[in-house]
């Protein structure tokens, strides 16, 4: 009955999405605030049923219901309970109503917002998101269902994807879709600001937090992902250029540009075509990631073929909205006033590179993902295009968008002076130098990939410092003013340091898997195998039984310089329901770094294979991304975001100024 | 127990293999590095987007085998990749050999970024000077007003 009723309160919420969508844009062109203000009720009403109908699912998956079609496919009761919530999403239609709850979350927090967002802004942006709502919402309720009954029901299920029963992967879908649909608030207020004509530096400010918020979640899921990629899938590597992962990437890059172009134009009321259209591009390749993955056109043309109607339908919402906005553009963006003029050296044109080179970036990344595609439905001949492309080309890009960033984040508004902002980078450039040089005396003929690197991300971690520093404390300055003068930097001046630091650690932790050990080797009980500094010794294979899977687990002693340092498991599982095999790797975390191992197959001598690795300060990886995202959060409280209208800053007390 | 021991041993025998193999490394270290770095370079055709190194499939073990033999036979790098190539085709490679048919792959990032920094440059430039000169006509209404300022 409940299943019935979230089938239902999904079809009312397509209803409602209608009346968000013509209503207000109706209410807009005609002036009316009665018109207008239909736009928040109605997408609070949407946000409500479609919640209704996520909440039924989920109360579906948590009571196993087998009469449901979706729930046989993707659960099992012996699963524990975390697993059945996280199953909702776990498969396509349940990840598709998660897609469309969290468009309606950020909907009805547009809604919520409306005290500080101008009311026509608030109508168009609201009717462009009901747009978005609609067409997913058809997409759903025709060909996605997850509301289908099984008659008669079933008496078990057939249990979720075994390499999605984990933590990491239980949260790392809305994690990512916050990121992706977040967007779609950024992109809903282009169109807006198209519609009307009118974009300033206050649509800039009302769009940063929803830009800022979006990229930081997308961080995170991108992060999750890499880090559930490393431990789960038993090679130690943390990304693969998959074109999975590629999908996420690309929204990142051009999130992340856009995220710097908001800026420029809310300081500088300059770059608004362009932002507008960034806004446009992100979104719709968050939408593109979306068929990417949805679709099934990556495992093969042919694929989507076979099952044709999801994949139209998704290409059909694709061309719609992005040939729809981008035809939009071309006819209003003419219209905008330009403003802002500035010196090619000044932080607005070092953000212009910025841009430049991420927006390449993203290019270089969609090409790649897409060129197989393109050139096997064309001329039917068959590429691969994988990590060693994108290696070769995106590190090119990249390398010199990281050596100009502490430069850029130093140069002054408006024109800026190139010698006097290196001048005050000086010690930072000469400590990551000195650092690289030592480094690379002390490797012996390692590998320079590393040292290079980390020497670029130390650049980094100083160049943030140094800029906080400069800000605050001037020579001679006693520490305590500094102090003060360092807290009352504005937030976003903090969020930016800390969320460029967090690039500078993510740069190290990926130069230093350079200097990864990896040895294979095959071991009997009480054996030894080592890999760098570190050993480990098998102390027994035993198999365990769990409520949904068999294993077998290799018991391994870590030592390192002769002491023991602990024991690490790594289990070879056997998820009984799909009858899929995994690997479970054991990793010993030691400071920044990890010792990871493999279990691998019985070998013919009745040893065991074992793949073994040390990973130095591997962890800054996902570490620095945490911190990039906690910067992007923390920007996101700043005074000027959290108080809708410009207020006058406090006059600051008079400071003491020491007798000389 | 022998129930579980007897269902331990077909997990481990029937489950996928596992990516490089014990057995399959080279005595010589500097030969199995260069198996390893072909290997990185070379696509297992059964599966997505997945090396040779990091797959569990079958196939990519037999094609793992069959770039240590050529190399234990002496050939070069080039001669490895060239030989599966030739079986395989194209697809074997995961970075794509340039040509005619991968151009507009290849020269993408560097069009985007050439074509990007002649745009932004244009851009800033066609900017309206904020002080042109003031033409005759200007120049005489100016005149005009600033006196009857002070006339006034």
């Amino acid at each position: 009955m409940l299943v019935e009723a979230g089938h239902f309160a999904l079809a009312l919420a397509l209803g409602l999405s209608l009346i968000q969508f013509v209503v207000p844009l109706w209410g807009a062109r005609a002036n009316d605030p009665v018109l207008m203000a239909v736009a928040p009720t109605s997408a609070l009403a949407v946000l409500a049923c479609i919640a209704f109908s996520f909440l039924a699912l989920t109360f579906a998956y948590v009571n196993s219901d087998f009469s449901v079609l979706n729930v046989v496919q993707n659960s099992h009761s012996a699963k524990p309970l975390i697993y059945k919530i996280s199953g909702v999403w776990g498969n396509h239609e349940g990840s598709m109503l998660l897609w469309v709850l969290i468009l309606a979350l950020f909907g009805g927090v547009v809604a919520l917002a409306r005290n500080s967002i101008p009311m026509r802004l608030q109508a168009n942006t609201l009717a462009v998101q009901a747009s978005i709502t609609i067409a997913f919402l058809l997409f759903i309720l025709t060909t996605s269902n997850p509301f289908t009954r099984v008659i008669p029901a079933l008496p078990e299920g057939q249990d979720l994807n075994p390499l999605l029963q984990d933590p990491g992967l239980a949260i790392h879908p809305p994690l990512l879709y916050i990121g992706y649909v977040g967007f779609s608030i950024s992109f809903a207020f282009a169109c807006a600001a198209l519609i009307d004509g009118r974009i300033d530096a206050v649509w800039a400010r009302i769009v940063r937090p929803w830009t800022l918020g979006a990229w930081a979640f997308l961080t995170l899921g991108i992060a999750m992902g890499s880090y559930w990629a490393y431990y789960e899938l038993g090679w130690g590597g943390w990304w693969f250029w998959d074109p999975v992962e590629n999908a996420s990437l690309m929204p990142w890059l051009a999130g992340t540009a856009l995220m710097h172009s908001t800026v420029v134009m809310e300081k500088r009321d300059a770059l608004k075509v362009w932002t507008i259209l960034l806004a446009i591009l992100t979104f719709s390749l968050s939408l593109l990631g979306t068929f990417l993955v949805r679709s099934g056109v990556l495992t093969s043309v042919h694929s989507f073929a076979v099952d044709p109607e999801r994949g139209t339908f998704i290409l059909g919402i694709l061309i719609l909205f992005i040939g729809g906005s981008l035809a939009l553009f071309a006819w209003r963006a003419p219209m905008l006033k330009q403003g802002g003029l500035f010196a090619p050296v000044s932080r607005e044109g070092a953000l212009v590179l910025n841009n430049l080179f991420l927006a390449t970036a993203c290019a270089t990344v969609f090409i790649g993902t897409l060129y197989p595609l393109a050139l096997e439905v064309l001329t039917g001949e068959k590429i691969s295009v994988g990590a060693p492309f994108f290696n070769f080309t995106f590190l090119p890009l990249i390398v010199p968008l990281l050596l100009l960033l502490p430069l850029g984040q130093t140069l002054a508004w408006k024109r800026g002076n190139f010698l006097g902002t290196a001048q005050r980078l000086y010690a930072v450039f000469g400590i990551a130098l000195l650092a690289t040089l030592a480094m690379l005396a002390f490797q012996h003929g390692g590998p320079v990939a590393a040292p290079l690197g980390i020497g670029l991300g130390i650049y980094l971690v100083l160049g943030s410092i140094n800029e906080i520093v400069t800000r605050s404390w001037s020579r001679g300055a006693p520490l305590p003013v500094a102090w003060r003068k360092a807290r009352g930097l504005p937030r976003s001046a903090w969020g930016t340091s800390i969320a460029h630091a967090g690039v500078g650690l993510t740069v190290i932790g990926i130069a230093a898997t350079a200097w990864g050990v990896e040895a294979i080797g095959s071991l009997r009980p009480g054996e030894r195998l080592g890999a760098g500094d570190y050993e480990v010794r098998l102390e027994q294979v035993t198999p365990r039984i769990e409520a949904n899977y068999r294993e077998d687990v290799a018991v391994l002693t870590v030592l390192g310089a002769g002491r023991e340092l602990g024991t690490i498991e790594t289990m070879k599982r056997l998820y009984v329901t799909r009858g899929m095999p995994t690997t479970e790797a054991g990793i010993l975390t030691t400071g920044l770094g990890q010792v990871y191992a493999s279990i691998g197959e019985v070998q013919a001598d009745g040893s065991i294979g074992m793949r073994l690795y040390h990973k130095p300060l591997v962890l800054l990886i996902w570490i620095g991304s945490l911190v990039m995202a906690a910067g992007g959060t923390l920007s996101l409280t700043d005074r000027r975001l959290r108080i809708g209208a410009p207020a006058r800053a406090k006059v600051a007390p008079p400071v003491a100024v020491p007798a000389e | 127990m022998r129930f579980v021991l007897a269902l331990m041993a077909a997990l481990l025998f029937g489950g996928p293999v596992f990516a490089v193999q014990p057995d399959e490394v080279l005595k010589d270290p500097a030969l199995e590095k260069r198996a390893r770095e072909i290997s990185a370079g070379l696509r297992c055709l059964v599966c997505q987007n997945q090396s040779i190194d990091d797959s569990d499939a079958q196939l990519a073990k037999d094609l793992r085998l069959l770039v240590r033999e050529r190399l234990v036979a002496g050939d070069t790098n080039q001669q490895v990749e060239h030989f599966l190539v030739q079986r395989y085709g194209e697809f074997v490679l995961l970075k794509p050999t340039f040509g005619t048919h991968t151009l507009l792959l290849w020269l993408t990032p560097a069009l985007v970024l050439i074509l990007g920094g002649i745009g932004a440059y244009a851009a800033m430039r066609r900017r309206p000077r904020p002080a042109a000169a003031l033409d005759a006509e200007e120049q005489r209404a100016l005149e005009d007003l600033l006196k009857r300022d002070q006339g006034a």
